[in-house]
């Protein structure tokens, strides 16, 4: 008993595996680096080459792509642990993070899970056994009626203690069906009975419950750890009492479960009447615990191995700092127009901000990657903080202006719409915060102003491209001419030499316009290269002058450019897919895609190639004759058969190689006469094709002509 | 000095000193006047010149004018510049040949003469470009047409630079079928070079984007590859018209002599194009396949070369003012060397003796270059030293840059009794059959003997260029009024006639203007006695362009005849 008592505390974790892919496989791996633990990956076949195999010391291979097949299979993932040695598992977050079937199934295995335990997770799984847990814990829940007991007055009674208005929502089904607000007392027999039937109608069981409806809502999240430390997510306008009150219920809903290590305890506020309710509570680290930890300036994964350890946390709830404020954006491959439709493909472009102290930026993709269909479309979590909110602010939005991604659309410049809006500004942030100000956010195709300052800035974007495509295109040949010794870099130099004149080119942009998918647009300039070396660049449209260039190439994909008196820095990637050159395009807080057609269109390049040339002048049209001398193998068709063009009709086989012979057209096979075994003479008539509809003008002339 | 040899530091500085000192040995001093009367007059004069040229190139950019330019275009067809931008690497310099070729020489205007010229980087690798003009006269052959298309293939001859034509044309100017046709340097000559230059493994490639009729036929007939435009290009030795005269067949264009004729029935042509740009691409991409192992001669054996350069250490725009309008008025050719050179560095050759021919080592764009340039009359003296100097540089291949402002070799008594005649035979010699690449360039003026001492037209440079204000005779206008009088005077009182002052005058006047008209840059350029007229700012970078042309090629030993001792 003692020796074993002995190992539990002495052993701690020395390896680690971590059941989860993306950034927090790799965030997890980070942290575990710094504390000398090694890690253990595990991946799919959609993951072999992502971040987090890379990232790992090693990795375990664990299924197809699917995730039920791979990432939640727990069984494939606990034996990859002792596999490799690994003492603990990190579920990260989603995937088998809220399985307590998993949690029992490591503990069962000898193996650390870092998490709560199963019991705390399986009591805050279940919704509504979670919230009768919290009512008798004394947590603040949603004041409402969940009973059995449907009479008409009990429920009126019901709804005046609970206060208007009430949510009357039926007890089953969903989609907003036989929901009702009601405001005053007045007008409740009547929605309570429309309730009633509608529920009856569309889900045969009319139990009604009550609930307090709150107008406006907004979201609140308390990261705690632990039962010897709780910390909270900081929230704008959330004033310092109340974050105590809120802390309070948050360690008396993880107490009453027995809960340990991380999670986040979530409330709804009225931010009418300030009171905060119960929502839920996930058992795990959430997404969004970098803001936590930006602001009180500790490693929470850190923390959760240190109480997975059996140690006690480094400091306690009165010793956790505030630091300020900091914002978490996700940046998503993803569809904003289409209604945020995850989006797939490949990261052609991809140059997250760089990483400081204030900022940082959680991914687990690099340049090249493909974002797949079958996981969560994130591609990174951008964190900013500063000394408030307003600074950190200011940060985000310069971060997510400098936050490059071309190969898939993203959600980046609607999270810049949505950080640069006066009301999100101001703080005035509620759950409806999007729908409220969706005009604002989205772009409206019918809005003519907005739309030609799109437009013009697009063409200014335009010009910049040409400037700097002309640039890099200079330097990438200059570099790449054959033996650079000898004087042929003289024929590359800037602006090239032209007696007399000066040297131009054109180039067509066609703008890729994400916001309004209807309307591409296609700019055509004309490029003069100045003695100078600046670029003249001119539009073929009416009222809009020239405008003079001057781009330097800094490194790779940066360029200053100035043009007007003004200079600044763009980047610009390009890279092709399926014949198309993808230009994009960054300066300032813009972010513009083109595209460039790569190939000349050919589409009937075969044309002559495929016209048979068996044909000869001396035949009546349509008449195939023999390619050259030769014996028939194979006759594929009968006299008479209707044919397609191209279609084989016979085999011949001369100088030890097999000809077939096709028709030159559609038709009808006429004059098959030869028969496999059959040598034909070179140029000596096979068969003829007619066209169905003009045999009967062929016979009529051979008529006459007879 | 035992301690100064220990002492790394000591040893390393005076190092450093001695390099020091040997860079700065040959930097030629500035030579300008910036603020001087002369300097603001040269520039004023140059200045017009300049404007006047560029008026006259303008003319010649426009093609042959603005309704054949929009027909051009609703063919779907570019102009002959455009195609060669398309044809030559993004971003690459192109050379052009003799814009004004052409100039007032006929009735009519022939804008560049129909015909354009010159060198660009395709793949990274130098091509002769020839472009007919269709937007002039249908691009047919005017007699200086076809010595503008031979004198491309000279070029591209001597340089061994493959040859791209891109053939759009109605075939010879039927009208002058006399200057065209029939002697050595005429139309049949074209096909001549292609065999023998094909024959050298010089590639030809025939891009036919028009009609290409009749003699022009054998253009791409003659090509080792050609490509073809599917609805715009045909080729036959007789078109519909003249078919239908002849045999009474009645045959489109395209069916007679079209792409798909050519590429799949006749075999005449090689790839077949689906429009103009595609053609251009296939043109591209033949030059890609080019692999001349063991035959290329870029730098070959010439790999003396500084990588890093300096640029001169004076502005070359300056260039525009050094030359006064007054060839009478001497200037000092090292001014504008020090303009053309690496770091204005120029490492003279002789330079107490013969003092009126300046020669000298030096580099251009990391080349190593023997620059010969005119300070005055060639002396006896001046001649030995061209003539040794020469030789220098044949011996070590180093290029030679002809700078010539010269009025000719000494005349006289004394002179001719010095053996003036044999000094200047020495340094023709010399020229003459000096194999290294040579680039002439007239700064000024070119008289007499002076003009083949300093390697004129006749002496094969490979490149030969003028500035604005070089004029160009067997000697000048007063001195020719002058001596043709004299002759007339002596023969007129052989016949007893005595011709008055006036009359006299009258005489001569006629002569110089004859000469004026006939030594201006204009008059020579027209008829290709040279290869351009260039702004003078542009001097180092189109040696620099001539001398990578010219360097194309394997070296070659230099072997003179007899020198006249």
């Amino acid at each position: 008993e003692s020796s074993s008592h002995d190992t539990k505390t002495t052993s701690r974790i020395e390896k680690i595996l971590i059941a989860n892919r993306g950034e927090i496989a790799c965030r997890i791996m980070r942290t575990a680096k710094r504390l000398g633990i090694r890690t253990v990956a595990v991946y799919s076949d959609a993951d072999r080459d992502s971040l987090h195999v890379k990232s790992a010391d090693e990795a375990v291979h664990i299924g197809p792509p699917p995730a039920r097949l791979s990432y939640l299979n727990g069984s494939a993932i606990v034996e990859a642990a002792i596999r490799t040695g690994a003492q603990a598992i990190h579920p990260g977050y989603g995937f088998l993070s809220e399985s307590s079937d998993f949690a029992t199934l490591c503990e069962d295995k000898g193996l650390t899970f870092v998490g709560p335990p199963a019991s705390a997770i399986r009591d805050m799984g279940d919704k509504s056994a979670s919230k009768r847990i919290m009512g008798a814990a004394g947590v603040p829940l949603v004041p409402g009626y969940h009973g059995s007991e449907q009479d008409i007055e009990l429920m009126k009674s019901e709804a005046d203690k609970i206060g208007y208005p009430i949510l009357i929502k039926p007890t089953h089904g969903g989609g907003g069906k036989g929901m009702r607000i009601v405001q005053s007392p007045n007008e409740f027999v009547d929605s309570f009975l429309g309730a009633q039937r509608e529920a009856a109608a569309s889900f045969g069981i009319n139990t009604i419950l009550l609930e307090k409806y709150i107008t406006k809502p907004r979201h609140i999240e308390v990261q705690i750890i632990a039962n010897v430390i709780e910390n909270r997510l900081m929230q704008p306008n959330v004033m310092n009492d109340f974050r105590s009150h809120l802390g309070q219920a948050a360690v008396s809903a993880a107490k009453a479960v027995g809960y340990h290590n991380a999670g986040t305890v979530e409330f709804i506020v009225d931010t009418v009447s300030g009171q905060f309710y119960f929502m839920e509570m996930n058992t795990r680290l959430q997404v969004e615990h970098p803001v936590t930890e930006m602001i009180v300036g500790q490693d929470l994964v850190e923390w959760q191995i240190s109480v997975a350890n059996g140690e006690p946390l480094p400091i306690n709830q009165s010793q956790v700092p505030l630091l300020g404020h900091a914002f978490e954006a996700r940046i998503y491959a993803e569809n904003v127009p289409k209604g945020f439709l995850p989006a797939t493909g490949v990261l052609h472009h991809y140059r997250p901000v760089p990483v400081s102290p204030t900022v940082r930026v959680e991914t687990g993709v690099e340049q090249g990657d493909t974002v797949s269909m079958h996981y969560d479309p994130m591609i990174a979590k951008l964190v900013v903080s500063g000394e408030n909110r307003a600074a950190a602010l200011v940060k985000l939005k310069d971060c997510l202006s400098k936050f490059q991604v071309a190969g898939v659309p993203t959600n980046i410049n609607f999270l810049q719409k949505l950080a640069d809006h006066r009301a999100f500004e101001n703080g005035n942030v509620e759950t409806h915060f999007i729908e409220h100000y969706k005009d604002d956010l989205f772009t409206d195709p019918n809005n003519l102003t907005r739309a030609k300052e799109t437009y013009d800035n697009a063409r200014f974007s335009a010009t910049l491209v040409a400037a700097c495509l002309c640039e890099k295109e200079h330097s990438a040949i200059k570099s790449s001419v054959p033996g650079t010794s000898g004087l042929l870099p003289i024929w590359y130099s800037h602006p090239p030499f032209r007696a007399h004149y000066q040297a131009s080119c054109t180039m067509e942009l066609e703008w890729e316009n994400e916001y309004d998918g209807s309307s591409s647009k296609f700019f055509t300039f004309s490029i003069t290269y100045q003695s100078d070396g600046n670029y003249l660049i001119e539009t073929e449209e009416v009222n809009s002058p020239g405008l003079e260039v001057k781009a330097t190439l800094l490194h790779n994909q940066d360029f200053r450019v100035e043009t007007d008196g003004v200079s600044m820095d763009v980047s610009l990637s390009a890279y092709s897919k399926d014949k198309i050159k993808h230009i994009h395009l960054w300066h300032g807080s813009h972010h513009y895609h083109f595209r460039q057609k790569l190939e000349l269109d050919l589409s009937d390049d075969n044309e002559i190639q495929q016209k048979t040339n068996f044909e000869t002048a001396s035949h009546p049209p349509g008449t195939v004759v023999a390619p050259m001398a030769g014996l028939v193998v194979k006759v594929l068709v009968t006299d008479g058969t209707k044919v397609e063009e191209g279609q084989p009709i016979l085999v011949l086989e001369a100088m030890k190689m097999e000809h077939v012979v096709k028709a030159p057209f559609t038709g009808h096979v006429h004059g098959l006469q030869v028969t496999a075994g059959q040598q034909v003479s070179d140029s000596s008539p096979l068969f003829s094709v007619k066209f169905p509809k003009t045999s009967v003008e062929w016979d009529h002339f051979r008529g006459q002509g007879e | 000095a035992v301690s100064a040899t220990s002492n790394p530091w000591r040893s390393s500085k005076s190092i450093q000193l001695l390099q020091k000192r040997d860079f700065c040995l040959g930097v030629l001093p500035d030579g300008v006047g910036r603020n001087s009367e002369a300097f603001a007059q040269n520039s004023k004069a140059m200045e017009g010149l300049i404007s006047q040229l560029q008026s006259h190139i303008n003319k010649v950019l426009a093609g042959g004018g603005e309704e054949a330019v929009k027909r051009n275009r609703k063919r779907n067809k570019l102009l002959p510049r455009e195609r060669i931008d398309k044809l030559i690497d993004p971003g690459s310099s192109f050379l052009e040949l003799s814009q004004l070729a052409g100039h007032e020489l006929y009735g009519e205007t022939l804008p560049s003469g129909g015909i354009i010229t010159g060198i660009g980087p395709v793949h990274g690798r130098l091509c002769m470009f020839v472009a007919n003009d269709p937007t002039v006269k249908g691009g047919t052959y005017y007699p200086i047409t076809v010595k503008k298309h031979l004198r491309a293939q000279e070029i591209a001859a001597q340089c061994k630079l493959p040859c791209i034509y891109l053939v759009d044309s109605g075939g010879a100017f039927l009208p002058k079928q006399a200057e065209v046709f029939p002697d050595k340097d005429n139309f049949g000559r074209i096909f001549y070079n292609q065999a023998v230059m094909s024959a050298e493994g010089i590639p030809q490639i025939a891009l036919v984007l028009g009609s290409c009729t009749a003699g022009g036929a054998y253009i791409p007939a003659m090509a080792d590859e050609s490509v073809m435009v599917k609805g715009n290009a045909t080729i036959f030795l007789a078109g519909p018209p003249l078919v239908k005269a002849a045999t009474g067949e009645e045959v489109s264009a395209e069916d007679l002599g079209g792409a798909s004729v050519h590429c799949k029935t006749s075999g005449v042509s090689d790839y077949f194009a689906q429009d103009e740009l595609h053609g251009l691409a296939l043109g591209r991409n033949i030059i890609k396949n080019l692999h001349m192992a063991g035959k290329q001669g870029v730098m070959n054996g010439l790999h003396n070369l500084n990588l890093e350069y300096k640029e001169p250490l004076y502005d070359v725009k300056e260039l525009r003012s050094i030359a006064p309008i007054d060839h009478k008025q001497a200037f000092d050719i090292r001014s504008v060397i020090a303009r053309i050179v690496d770091g204005s560095e120029f490492d003279e050759f002789k330079k107490q003796y013969g003092t009126t021919l300046v020669t000298g080592f030096a580099r251009i764009f990391g080349q190593p270059v023997g620059i010969l340039g005119n300070n005055g009359i060639l002396f006896n003296e001046s001649a030995l030293k061209g003539a040794h100097f020469i030789e220098l540089c044949t011996q070590r291949n180093i290029p030679l840059v002809f700078l010539q402002n010269i009025t000719g070799f000494m005349v006289g008594s004394r002179s001719e009794a010095n053996g003036i005649a044999k000094s200047g035979a020495k340094m023709v010699m010399a020229v003459s059959c000096a194999k290294v690449p040579k680039v002439t360039i007239m700064v000024g003026g070119s008289f007499g003997a002076g003009n083949y001492a300093m390697c004129g037209r006749a002496y094969s440079p490979n490149f030969l260029f003028l500035w604005p204000n070089a004029k160009i005779s067997v000697m000048g206008g007063a001195q020719a009024a002058s001596v043709l009088s004299q002759i007339e005077t002596a023969n007129k009182k052989k016949q007893g006639i005595q011709w008055t002052e006036e009359e006299q005058e009258n005489f001569k006047s006629k002569i110089t203007e004859a000469y004026e008209r006939e030594g201006n840059c204009y008059y020579s350029t027209a008829r290709l006695w040279d290869d351009g007229i260039i702004d003078p700012a542009d001097t180092r970078k189109i040696i620099g362009f001539c001398i990578s042309a010219s360097l194309n090629r394997p070296l070659e030993d230099t072997k003179y005849g007899v020198f006249r001792m």
